[in-house]
């Protein structure tokens, strides 16, 4: 294994000598977890610029589907001539919309991000174990998301059979334009893509299990890492049944084969497949799809668990109960996928099944939120904008999960299915509680990627406030719109007169959604301006406990200068009082990094 | 009340600009030591407060759009499993609505009470397993009774009982639009296929098969008030879903096999046209419908017409270009009307003879 010959202690003369890098190893070809997590990142960001630009394209006509916009013709060009969007268009901006922003912002960018960079820095380790698979899994990553990209561009559009590429929509370019090339490209890449997330998981597992620091053993590791072990095994599970399902896509796009198809006639004949079955598909897609929720979801509260546990300067409450719950997330996680199916013509005891193990997934993710909420009480809370993300995370992840409750009641979902009550739901639970925990590791780590550089706070705080009042105005008026019994995926809901008394909301949603997306300029800013001006902070300047705070600020390989630190404690002393509580442990400071021995005068506690 | 909801809009986003401009402002002090970009106790207060001015403007929210829009949301069930269905939406409901209320405001509140303060010092509480005992089982105690009541009603509505004598009625999809056949005096569904479909036969029904000759096929779905339905959904080309809103019916119909559903309609169209929530949304619709043939007069359109209320079937699941317009009316009357319609419809046979 490549990583062992760091296992070393590496002196410094060592280093100036042996790693002469030219700009091509440094900056593009790196085998440095710390430069591709910053890869990952940015990748991500200008992914989620295109997606976020898309979400609010499509705002627009729905909030005012009569009137006309030069900026379709603008942006769209022929699919918008005249400022009418056409419906085709429509239907390509959703769809690309969910693909991008589950998989290449909220997957690659949020756990390719953090995994990559804290995984080695928070466990002790000079690099994944294996620097060469880590930098090709992003290489994939760019070049799906080049491809992705490139199929905006194609003659007859973008797949635009919805982000769930549902067969026989997907597979016949008689049914829909975007079925054809644009589709043929959307499955390329995310088999693409599907490699290199399997790549990276699988570095992370074997760096998490092989290569902890001494001292570190699997009850030290902070929530972090438990929860990118844990989203990079579900990965590993769940994205090849994708890939399976997308190969058999090919085959019966490209080779005759009838996997999904069976009995269609469509432009006036009839194709020749027969005894396939769309409903398999759903089944398969929906196996990655439902654990998809939660690789997105996981990182984020691993995240979340960090900043608030630090910033509260408070241990996490109930850390056993914490890794319980997302071994419990994760294992339920790959039984629950059926309940995307209720209606789709399963065998209705199958329906009953998922609703009882989809209830049961509330428990860990009740015991989650409590927990957060036990951590801020009685704590010191420094409301920095990483703490502000992280508590926005907790509200919309309680918001989300609590609609989670009727959707996953297989009798209550009949009437909601397919409406905006679903859209609301997930946005809320995995959307902007992912993006807030992306966030959050963003403002908190910065200084730790850019090499002690830090963000501007008010900029954060002006971000945040901004980002959290219009996220509840978008979605919290979109249950009522769903409730009302409106289908999502609608072109314009003025096609004929039962929804039209739904236009004001649909037009303040529209605005909040405007709103929010400026907001996110300011953290553009921020974030590039902070790259090349930003301040430099202390070395550690939250005060953390962790690993990575040890590490030299300036970037070099294998982290640290001298020896790895050994681990001696757990990652949450925060605010631990000596054995006669007259002061900290450590006097006037009140946290105890995990490399601190145990002091003398203080007690041992089995976490 | 539009103009009210762009007041609300306005007004909440020109407090948070005035409260960024007041963060601003007040966090210029110190800005030039390492530590200038860490929360401060002023910074701490700040958003402390702002903390708890948050969870109260979700509260308002939630209060601004039930007052607002509950007037949109579907009327009352108008088919017998419906009620039921209700019935378990309004428990979760308030039960979502109490947890959730208590727990957004412990979280904001904690947020703004326990804001750092120079010299303060957190209370290191790192475990407790009764509590971590409580809130599991509390949990655990609410869902059990959710999950046994919704998987008893889930039940009651999926497994279909032949020995109440349901009407069958096909309902087959295409892009874009929806036929219904009846299954005739035999109320048995002919056999079908695509491979058949020619000509006047749209629905590929086998000719051969004597069960086909009496089945009806319809573009506008009739159903008779209090009997039972049990519909066959069939599609031609791609996916599409058959959602009855108004009778909480919904079922995906997939091409390559026949899926089902069944209800029993207890309100006729006229009767629901006469429920008073189903009055008021269709003199708001109509008030809007009326604003905007002002502008098309000015504009020399034609006017729109104004709206009745019709029970509609709606396509919902993204189905191609004009899947928003995927949609047939259904039309719930008393059964004599129902079998009056039915016998001046043409026959299978008699369709394929003209």
């Amino acid at each position: 294994m490549s990583a062992q010959g760091y296992a070393h202690p590496v002196t410094h003369d060592e280093h100036e000598h042996h790693h002469k890098e030219t700009f091509i190893t440094k900056y593009i070809f790196s085998t440095d977890h710390k430069m591709i997590s910053k890869q990952y990142l940015i990748t991500g960001l200008f992914m989620g610029i295109i997606g976020i630009a898309m979400s609010l394209i499509f705002r627009l006509q729905l909030a005012w589907p009569d009137k006309q916009f030069t900026i379709y013709e603008v942006l769209l060009g022929k699919w918008g001539e005249d400022g009418i969007m056409d419906p085709s268009v429509y239907l390509a901006l959703v769809t690309i919309h969910g693909t991008i922003m589950v998989f290449f912002v909220l997957t690659a960018g949020l756990s390719g991000t953090f995994s990559n960079l804290l995984i080695p820095l928070q466990i002790g380790a000079r690099d994944m174990a294996s620097g060469f698979l880590n930098m090709v899994s992003y290489w994939l990553f760019f070049l799906s998301s080049i491809i992705m990209v490139m199929s905006l561009f194609v003659e007859a559009g973008p797949a635009s059979a919805g982000w769930t590429v549902y067969p026989p929509l997907s597979a016949l370019p008689q049914a829909i334009p975007g079925s054809g090339a644009g589709m043929t490209l959307w499955l390329v890449s995310m088999t693409i893509f599907i490699a290199s997330s399997l790549l990276g998981s699988l570095n992370y597992i074997v760096t998490v299990l092989n290569l902890r620091t001494k001292g570190m053993s699997m009850t030290r590791l902070p929530l972090t890492i438990w929860a990118f072990f844990v989203t990079a095994i579900i990965g590993v599970i769940s994205f090849p049944v994708l890939l399976s399902a997308g190969l058999m896509m090919v085959m019966d796009r490209s080779f005759g084969t009838s996997f999904f198809l069976s009995d269609i006639y469509i432009a006036g004949e009839v194709l020749h497949n027969q005894g396939g079955s769309p409903v398999l598909f759903e089944h398969l897609f929906w196996f990655l799809g439902h654990p998809e929720v939660y690789i997105v979801l996981l990182p984020a509260l691993g995240i979340t668990s960090e900043v608030i546990a630090t910033n509260a300067r408070k241990p996490i409450f109930g850390y056993r109960a914490m890794v319980a719950s997302i071994l419990a997330i994760a294992f339920l996680s790959t039984i629950v996928w059926g309940h995307h199916m209720f209606i789709s013509g399963m065998n209705p005891f199958l329906g009953s099944v998922f609703t009882f193990t989809t209830l049961l997934i509330a428990i860990p993710s009740a015991v989650k939120a409590f927990n957060y909420i036990t951590t801020l009480w009685k704590g010191n809370l420094q409301l920095n904008p990483a703490m502000l993300f992280s508590i926005g995370l907790v509200s919309t992840f309680i918001t989300g999960g609590l609609t989670g409750i009727i959707l996953g009641d297989s009798a209550l979902d009949i009437n909601v299915h397919d409406t905006y009550f679903v859209v609301a739901h997930f946005h809320l639970v995995m959307g902007i509680s992912a993006l807030y925990g992306l966030f959050a590791g963003v403002y908190h780590w910065f200084p730790k990627m850019f090499e002690g550089r830090m963000m501007n706070k008010n900029l954060g705080y002006v971000h945040f406030w901004i980002t959290a009042i219009g996220a509840y105005g978008v979605f919290f008026p979109m249950h009522f719109i769903g409730m009302a019994g409106l289908p999502r995926r609608y072109y314009t809901n003025s096609a004929f007169p039962y929804f039209d008394d739904l236009a004001d909301v649909n037009v303040v949603i529209s605005i909040f959604a405007f709103i929010t997306g400026a907001a996110q300029l300011v953290f553009l800013y921020n974030f590039i301006h902070s790259m090349f001006y930003g301040k430099k902070g202390p070395k550690n300047p939250w005060n953390s406990n962790t690993l990575e705070w040890t590490a030299e600020v300036k970037h070099i390989h294998g982290n640290w200068d001298g020896p790895i630190p050994e681990v001696h404690r757990w990652a949450y002393d925060y605010s631990k009082l000596n054995k006669d509580e007259s002061d900290y442990v450590i006097p006037g400071q009140d946290f105890v990094p995990q490399h601190i021995p145990l002091q003398d005068n203080e007690e041992e506690m089995n976490h | 009340m539009t103009a009210f909801l762009y007041l609300v809009v306005i007004i909440l986003f020109a407090v948070s600009v005035w409260q960024m401009s007041k963060i601003l402002s007040m966090s210029k002090a110190g800005e030039d030591s390492s530590t200038s970009q860490i929360a401060n106790d002023k910074d701490n207060k700040i958003n402390g407060k702002l903390m708890l001015g948050f969870v109260i403007f979700i509260y308002v929210l939630a209060f601004i759009s039930f007052y607002k829009w509950s007037d949109v949301l579907l009327p009352d069930s108008a088919s017998e499993h419906g009620v039921d269905i209700d019935q378990l939406w309004l428990i979760s409901m308030i039960i979502i609505f109490i947890v959730g209320i208590i727990t957004q405001w412990l979280l904001h509140y904690f947020a703004f009470k326990y804001s750092g303060k120079k010299g303060q010092r957190a209370t290191f509480y790192a475990d407790n397993d009764r509590l971590e005992f409580i809130w599991t089982v509390i949990p655990v105690i609410v869902l059990a009774g959710l999950i046994i009541y919704g998987l008893f009603t889930w039940s009651d509505i999926m497994n279909v009982d032949t020995e109440d004598d349901p009407i069958v009625i096909e309902l087959y999809a295409y892009q874009f639009d929806w036929r219904a056949r009846y299954a005739g005096d035999d109320n048995i569904l002919g056999d079908a296929n695509v491979r058949l479909i020619e000509g006047v036969n749209q629905l590929g029904l086998d000719a051969s098969d004597p069960d086909a000759q009496d089945d009806i096929v319809v573009n506008e779905l009739h159903l008779p008030v209090g009997r039972k339905i049990l519909f066959k959904m069939r599609s031609q080309d791609v996916l599409h879903s058959a959602y009855m809103p108004h009778f909480r019916a919904q079922m995906n119909c997939v091409p390559g096999m026949v899926t089902q559903f069944s209800f029993t309609p207890t309100k006729t169209t006229e009767e629901m046209r006469l429920d008073d929530e189903i009055i008021a949304k269709v003199e708001h619709i109509n008030s809007i419908r009326s604003e905007k043939n002002v502008a098309r007069a000015i504009a020399g359109d034609e006017p729109l017409e104004l709206y009745e209320f019709d029970y509609l079937l709606l396509c919902n699941k993204i189905c191609g270009n004009t899947h928003y317009n995927m949609q047939m009316k259904i039309v719930v009357e008393t059964e004599d009307e129902f079998n009056e319609w039915l016998s001046t419809q043409d026959n299978f046979a008699t369709t394929m003879k003209n």
